[in-house]
């Protein structure tokens, strides 16, 4: 048993870190730290930088213009990021589409739309929730129907995030009604330019924009945007599933995260005390960071077993359902810890000296009631039990 | 033993109820709510009209009141509705102006609208550790510090200030103008605001006012309690209605088990809250009424997070929209923890004082 990285392993940490510290903008790193909303200009600043150092594609191969990062490296590059506060990598394009068309896509499509994926020229959006098929994904009905070498694609998609900025959606679409539903589903590009296609915001609890709905109506789209085999989506879909999972437990941001929450309850005051010093807040502060700590072993561990296998399998549903909590639980403490305080909508108004919270906190409640959303999207926490409960049970 | 509601009450909460559901329906509300003044004139008169003010204080100063059962009567229809208008503040104002023997009739008739400001910001719940400063050099009272969090503080015609003196804790009265004022409004609605105090001119409402504060926190986390519970009903019933109609799988997701007793669970702890408020309201006035409080406020807190949480995680994607009400439900929920003590406030109270009862 050796829990350290192994020589190489810590020479690559040691570069990732001495690269963040040289190239990552000092007001991004800032506004992720605030959790303030980036914009566009911002995340393909961020991309352009890693682009140009050619760590933008962390899990495509050599050949494709990735790194070849080994499962391990990635993990230690997502680590890294997330200490610096390095704005996320946007993963429509890069962590979802792009490992779907190299390993289902065409020449022709890879040779189209990889590059464009790493130079920043499209950003993707993803098509594949609908009002009536959430959990139960596989009951979509967005329609596709084969006309000459289109297809015609009528429906309505959902929780389409950062949508507002795509140009283009990756889309689960019906291609067949009868049979098994999942037997009758493709995975098809389209162009958001086509005519037909309306993009509407939805508001989120915290007041924010970040995901919209998708309304097609008669759009038509060639047949040769089909990734795949017709009716052959769905195992798509699972693939781009599993890879969405790499890093899905979330630990750079838990340790970031409770970093700056005890840096919060040292600030914080409660008559004499400070706040890491009243024993009921220290007490949950210890306990999830005692799960913390055996979460991020966990994930090392399920890491070195992938890297082993070659592929992550069905127990990283566990990194998703504890990595999830564990990130809630710090959440609510930030948010709590903050008293009364909490309740301002975060504003600039608060700033200088009507400052009423210590810096870079006042979107803690804003921030917890916003990431209610981590349990719920890419298969909540109750479709990962069911296919945990498949697993043991059968 | 006898837990029916008096005729009186169910009659207030029938009118109330209705006037809310009627005439400040979420659409509303939520106009309201997120936008400055945070509060509607109107509504505000409407409701005292209705008799909501004058139920906070006993027949003797002029309500028709002011029992425990009253306040619950009156928050709990607040809740089922997310009424934003600044009653809590009102209630606070009314038992600290009770204490002092002022004249209610302008607080209870709603013509004069109160804030009260207690809470400071490295001083949030507990009275004692308040630092805002009253001196008199002869020519009146001067209060300098800060207050920080008061709800209702843009809307007020008048604020009352706790300020520590020579002598100990006092209450001060101010017109708005005499303060600094720097109002926003909050992520589950209301408006709230800084008051900046730099040597502010202000008239002495009591000397040793420690005990009157107390007990005006005590009846404001009773009012909270009891809003948390018509909240969490209102909630709790959009949860179940949703789970017998959203179908996944061919079926209403409420026929998964997985879900049933999720949803069980929750009904278990709101009955569990709306019992400890009841306990609470029946201990107003006694012996052990600061220490039945602590136990309400601290149960409510864990189960309205519990009811926030639970009721956004089943119905999935839709309880994180802002048009979906559910969402401003549990929003208020989880922010009723942090007005007038939050879970871990009051647990410590209820911890300073557990002795075994043989």
């Amino acid at each position: 048993m050796d829990l350290t990285y192994s020589p190489e392993e810590q020479a690559f940490e040691a570069e990732v870190r001495a690269f963040l510290n040289a190239e990552l903008p000092a007001e991004l790193a800032e506004k992720v730290r605030k959790r303030r909303e980036l914009t566009k200009d911002d995340m393909n600043r961020w991309h352009a930088i890693l682009n140009a150092k050619g760590w933008l594609a962390g899990t495509w191969p050599v050949e494709a213009g990735g790194t070849g990062w080994s499962a391990v490296q990635q993990h230690i590059f997502e680590e890294e990021c997330c200490r610096a506060n390095a704005p996320r990598i946007v993963p429509f394009g890069l962590k979802m589409l792009g490992p779907v068309l190299l390993k289902f896509g065409t020449k022709a499509q890879q040779e189209e739309y990889l590059p464009r994926i790493l130079d920043g020229r499209d950003w993707w959006c993803q098509g594949y929730s609908e009002p009536g098929a959430g959990s139960d994904l596989a009951s979509l009905k967005t329609r596709a129907v084969r006309d000459g070498d289109d297809y015609i694609i009528n429906g309505q998609k959902t929780w389409t995030t950062l949508g507002q900025h795509a140009n283009r959606i990756f889309c689960l679409v019906r291609t067949k009604t009868d049979g098994k539903p999942q037997e009758g589903i493709s995975f098809v590009l389209v162009d958001l330019d086509t005519p037909g296609i309306e993009m509407r915001p939805i508001r989120l609890i915290e007041g924010g924009y970040e995901v919209n709905e998708v309304f097609f109506t008669d759009v038509r789209v060639p047949v040769s945007n089909l990734v795949g085999e017709e009716n052959m989506g769905w195992t798509i879909a699972k693939y781009l599933l599993l890879h969405e999972r790499t890093n899905i437990a979330g630990v750079g941001f838990s340790i970031e995260a409770l970093e700056q929450l005890k840096s919060l309850a040292t600030q914080v005051r409660r008559g004499g005390k400070r706040l890491i010093d009243t024993p009921l807040f220290a007490a949950r502060l210890a306990e999830v960071e005692i799960d913390l700590e055996a979460m991020r072993l966990t994930n090392l561990r399920m890491l070195a077993d992938a890297q082993k296998k070659g592929a992550p399998g069905p127990e990283t549903s566990m990194l998703k359902i504890k990595g999830t909590v564990i990130r809630q639980a710090i959440n609510d403490l930030a948010r709590r810890a903050l008293g009364p305080a909490a309740a301002p909508f975060p504003s600039e108004a608060l700033d200088g000296n009507a400052a009423l919270v210590p810096e870079d906190h006042a979107a803690n409640a804003a921030s917890y009631f916003n990431n209610r959303k981590i349990s719920i999207y890419g298969g909540s926490n109750e479709i990962q039990k069911n296919i945990l409960a498949k697993g043991i049970l059968g | 033993m006898d837990f029916e509601v008096s005729e009186d009450r169910r009659m207030l909460a029938d009118s109330l109820g209705r006037y809310l559901s009627d005439h400040y329906g979420i659409e509303h509300r939520n106009a309201v709510a997120y936008d400055a003044p945070f509060h509607d004139a109107q509504k505000w008169r409407d409701l005292a009209e209705l008799g909501v003010l004058y139920a906070l204080a006993p027949e003797d100063r002029g309500g028709f009141g002011g029992a425990g059962f009253d306040v619950v009567t009156v928050f709990e229809q607040l809740g089922r509705a997310l009424c934003p208008e600044p009653v809590l503040p009102q209630l606070l104002a009314t038992r600290l102006l009770m204490a002092s023997g002022a004249d209610l009739e302008p607080l209870l008739s709603g013509a004069t609208r109160y804030a009260v400001a207690i809470g400071e910001i490295d001083a949030p719940y507990a009275v004692e550790d308040i630092t805002t400063e009253a001196t008199d050099s002869g020519g009146g009272w001067r209060l300098t510090g800060r207050k920080s969090v008061v709800y209702g503080a843009e809307a007020a015609d008048r604020i009352l200030i706790a300020a520590r003196h020579a002598g100990g804790i006092g209450l001060f009265e101010i017109a708005p103008g005499n303060a600094d004022i720097t109002a926003y409004g909050m992520i589950d609605g209301g408006g709230a605001g800084e008051m900046f105090l730099d040597k502010s001119e202000a008239v002495l409402v009591a000397g040793d006012a420690g005990a009157m504060l107390q007990d005006a926190l005590d009846w404001g986390a009773l009012a909270l309690a009891a809003e948390a519970v018509g909240a969490m009903d209102a909630a709790n019933a959009m949860l179940i209605d949703y789970l017998k109609t959203r179908k996944q799988f061919g079926r209403p997701i409420g026929g998964f088990q997985a879900l049933q007793h999720r949803a069980v669970d929750l009904g278990i702890e709101i009955e569990q809250a709306r019992s400890i408020t009841i306990l609470a309201a029946s201990r107003m006035g006694t012996q052990a009424q600061s220490r039945s409080v602590s136990m309400a406020k601290n149960l409510i807190g864990r189960a309205a997070r519990l009811v926030a949480e639970e009721s956004i995680q089943m119905q999935g994607g839709i309880a994180m929209t802002w048009e979906y009400p559910a969402s401003h439900y549990a929003k208020r929920l989880v922010m009723i923890d942090h007005q007038l003590g939050d879970t871990e406030f009051h647990l410590e109270r209820v911890m300073a004082d557990l002795r075994p009862a043989r």
